[in-house]
């Protein structure tokens, strides 16, 4: 195999790693307003993924890295193509990264409203615009000799486009549902279960809908993908799963969907990477985007030395943050001292605010 | 237009994005001492201040990070001809950056804060020394990737007229690079510590737990003195090696229009002089210094800038390579003026720290919270000076600056999103200073009697012994953390 197709590979893994571990939280972000029937049960919501949103965060711009260095023309002309989507997608990825950290520094309604919100809306803008970038690239976009594209901001809100979005932010919601129905305890689990044993049902339309859009209206023949197959079936059997109340199950083939959904995209993209629809001479492939082989070569060792470092230190985290989250004894929960402490690992859940 | 709006919207970014990192750099290495002596001493006031000092870290953290997304996206939205370009050699230490330090940073302080209940006292240790270290590597990255394009090594052109990689290990071993990087690194000591004086003096004016602010305003001296000598030792030295490879960043510095041979004056201060046909009014200057800094000998030349132009002219082709002469010479003076007056400053508070006298002396305790402004204006001016010290260039001898910006994007949306993250940095700005300066007023949290840590089964005793064990299972009932 050659280094840069080895190298599209690691980049989609980074891809499909982004959408699979942020697409929980993502969801977890989204439905923490709605699903949360008092400010507690919010909470639980949001710290189910405190200790992880951030290390999951990193595999979106370690992708965006990984082209910058191994395909620096498909970098450059993603990055200046989608350049107001862009500036949308880093104003939600700023304030949803400040909310976490903010909300609750201050005790005041106004504030914390802004926050939880900005956290809501921002989870649900990151997905959306990244699987409408992802759309445009395999669906194609006016794109001239120079690699340049010729359109304006209108012009990628194109229909295939908008239902990648759309299929990733329903692919999310249904992650964040079955995660936190492994997280939670009591009436907020009972209601989170039977969210997402809905939103499996919509999942599986709406990827259904995805993979065949895909397939035929790319006109790539009638024999299936079998990543596609894969997309639905795990979905499905999501769905069908988190009714009979297999919880863990549940997340596990909604993760496989989300994943096998991505990778479906990324392997009708491939070798192309993104696609020009004023002349396919045009298109952007790995091979006329590729860094020279040393580059590659001194990635490679970089990738092979410290990747599998990152994925055993990132699997501790989430095996010391297990178990399941619940509304602490006022007053008695871990790691607080008393309320007014400043020390920021601190809960600062008075007893007012936690009924 | 649009490379001047470019040029505009990337300094605006970064500018606010280093206002924060160095913050960062420095806290978590203090806030990682603190934990440390929290852990060796069993002392619980060490456990306090590792609180409340972490929560002012946090603070920063979370607009650091966000605001670096921005720069990592920018090369290729506003410069997208540069990313085409480099792409193969300065995404790289990026990629590598992301891969090293941002995996660590996140996960590490995700289990800090999370951990205080989790974790063994050693492990939750560990935890803040990773955090510590990825932002030291991760800058080591970006100072890699600057310095390349400062002065660019380890490549060869291709047929195709282009740079490609040929050698890694030289991005490293770049005497830019390694100057620069040690001069970033102290620097952000420099103003971690004053953050923490700041708010230790604070503290100490309202005679608040005195026994523990005199404790970290005494660590932040013990950190800050070192760190600012060795910081303009540092940075004295890069001038020299960029006067090497940059002559024309040193000369605008000077505002040195023509070669001097040799006992070259270095001037104080001067109006005007900012154009060759300006005659300069020099307020004071001091015989020989100039050479001395430029090139550490006493008969070094220094170049004009006449001169300069003339020789690239002739090796560049036609074009103007004198960068903008005012802001390279005040950004330097302010840079080494304000170091100059925070170390007498520093010098103060270790002569009072030596009589014992810190905590009651009203003028060094007022005066240090307003001290905690140079730093930023520090680091501010000494990027201004190097980067804008590179024009014309992007990738000095290279690639012009106006060659890299994106071909196909309009001024119209550098303008939007000029003002959409001047915007939202404003509003966040505002949040981020009242939040440092109302958990830095804060009363230091949890009475001092009461049991060191958190989380463990409240009938474990005082004797510290079982520290290494895990709490148990039934008491992890997990914190409402955010």
């Amino acid at each position: 195999m050659h280094l840069s197709t080895l190298w599209f590979v690691i980049d989609a893994l980074f891809w499909i790693g982004f959408f699979v571990l942020e697409g929980f939280d993502f969801g977890v972000g989204m439905l923490h307003s709605f699903i949360g029937r008092d400010d507690t049960e919010r909470r639980i919501a949001v710290n189910s993924i405190g200790p992880v949103w951030d290390g999951n965060e990193v595999w979106l711009i370690v992708a965006g890295a990984v082209i910058f260095a191994a395909f620096p023309s498909w970098y450059a002309t993603m990055f200046s193509t989608f350049y107001l989507a862009l500036v949308v997608l880093l104003l939600a990825l700023i304030v949803r990264g400040v909310a976490f950290e903010y909300q609750r520094k201050v005790d005041n309604p106004r504030w914390r409203a802004s926050f939880r919100w900005s956290l809501t809306i921002g989870s649900a803008l990151i997905p959306l615009l990244v699987g409408v970038a992802f759309g445009d690239m395999l669906h194609g976009l006016p794109i001239n000799r120079a690699h340049n594209y010729t359109g304006n901001f209108l012009g990628l809100l194109t229909p295939f486009g908008l239902y990648t979005g759309v299929t990733m932010l329903v692919m999310s919601l249904l992650m964040g549902a079955t995660y936190l129905a492994l997280k939670t305890t009591g009436e907020l689990h009972d209601r989170v279960v039977r969210l997402s044993g809905t939103l499996g049902w919509v999942a599986a339309v709406v990827v259904w809908g995805f993979v065949t859009w895909t397939h035929l209206g790319l006109g790539t023949g009638f024999v299936p993908n079998p990543l596609e197959v894969l997309a639905v079936l795990a979905v499905i059997a999501s769905a069908w799963l988190a009714n009979v109340k297999r919880e863990g199950w549940a997340f596990a083939s909604a993760a496989i969907g989300m994943a096998a959904t991505v990778g479906s995209l990324l392997t009708e993209l491939y070798p192309r990477v993104m696609v020009s629809t004023t002349n396919a001479a045009y298109n952007l492939t790995v091979g006329n985007t590729t860094s020279p082989s040393y580059t590659l070569k001194v990635m490679t060792v970089v990738a092979v030395i410290f990747f599998p470092v990152v994925l055993v230190y990132q699997g501790w985290t989430y095996h010391v943050f297990r178990g399941r989250l619940s509304a602490p004894r006022v007053g008695t929960e871990v790691g607080a001292g008393d309320p007014d402490t400043s020390g920021e690992p601190v809960s600062t859940v008075g007893p007012t605010e936690a009924t | 237009m649009s490379t001047d709006l470019a040029r505009w919207q990337f300094a605006t970014t970064s500018i606010y994005h280093f206002l924060f990192v160095p913050v960062t750099i420095g806290l978590a290495f203090l806030v990682a001492l603190l934990q440390t002596s929290w852990y060796r001493h069993e002392n619980p006031v060490y456990r306090r201040l590792t609180r409340f000092f972490g929560t002012l870290l946090l603070i920063n953290v979370a607009i650091g990070v966000v605001t670096g997304l921005v720069q990592e996206f920018e090369f290729g939205m506003n410069w997208s001809s540069y990313s085409r370009e480099v792409g193969n050699i300065f995404g790289g230490p990026l990629a590598m950056e992301g891969l090293l330090a941002f995996f660590l940073e996140s996960t590490f302080l995700g289990l800090w804060i999370f951990g205080w209940d989790r974790l063994s006292k050693k492990a939750h240790l560990a935890c803040i020394w990773l955090v510590a270290g990825a932002t030291m590597i991760s800058a080591a990255f970006i100072m890699a990737a600057n310095s390349w394009m400062q002065h660019p090594v380890g490549y060869v052109m291709n047929a195709q007229h282009q740079p490609v990689l040929n050698n890694i290990g030289a991005l490293f071993t770049n005497p830019v690079f390694l100057w620069s990087y040690v001069h970033i690194v102290l620097a952000s000591l420099v103003t971690g510590s004053l953050v923490m004086l700041a708010v230790s003096a604070w503290q100490l004016r309202r005679e608040r737990e005195v026994e523990a602010f005199r404790r970290t305003a005494t660590i932040s001296l013990i950190v800050l003195i070192p760190s600012l000598v060795l910081a303009l030792f540092v940075g004295s030295e890069l001038g020299v090696i960029e006067g090497t490879y940059q002559p024309m960043k040193i000369a605008a510095a000077e505002a040195q229009w023509n070669t001097c041979n040799s006992h070259c004056a270095f001037s104080l201060g001067q109006v005007g002089g900012g154009t060759n046909d300006e005659a300069p009014t020099q307020i004071v200057s001091i015989p020989d210094l100039l050479s001395i800094l430029a090139t550490n000998h006493v008969n070094g030349q220094v170049k004009g800038m006449n001169q300069l132009q003339a020789q690239y002219v002739k090796e560049y082709g036609a074009g103007n390579y004198v960068p903008n002469v005012f802001v390279q010479y005040w950004s330097m003076r302010v840079m080494a003026y304000l170091a100059t007056l925070v170390l007498l400053f520093a010098l103060w508070g270790a002569w009072l720290l030596r009589k014992h006298r810190i905590e009651n002396s009203k003028w060094f305790l007022r005066i240090a919270p307003w001290v905690v402004v140079a730093p930023f204006l520090m680091n501010t001016a000494g990027w201004m000076l190097t980067e804008n010290g590179r024009q014309p260039w992007i990738v000095q001898g290279l690639m012009k600056t106006v060659d890299g910006v994106s071909p196909n994007v309009t001024a119209l949306e550098i303008w939007i999103s000029l003002v959409v993250f001047v915007a939202i940095y404003a509003v966040l700005g505002v949040a981020d200073a009242y939040l440092m300066i109302h958990y830095g007023r804060k009363e230091l949290g949890e009475s001092s009697d009461k049991e060191p840590d958190s989380g463990s089964p409240p009938d474990r005793g005082g004797d510290g012994s079982e520290r290494e064990s895990e709490p148990d299972e039934s008491q992890r009932v997990p914190a409402l953390i955010y």
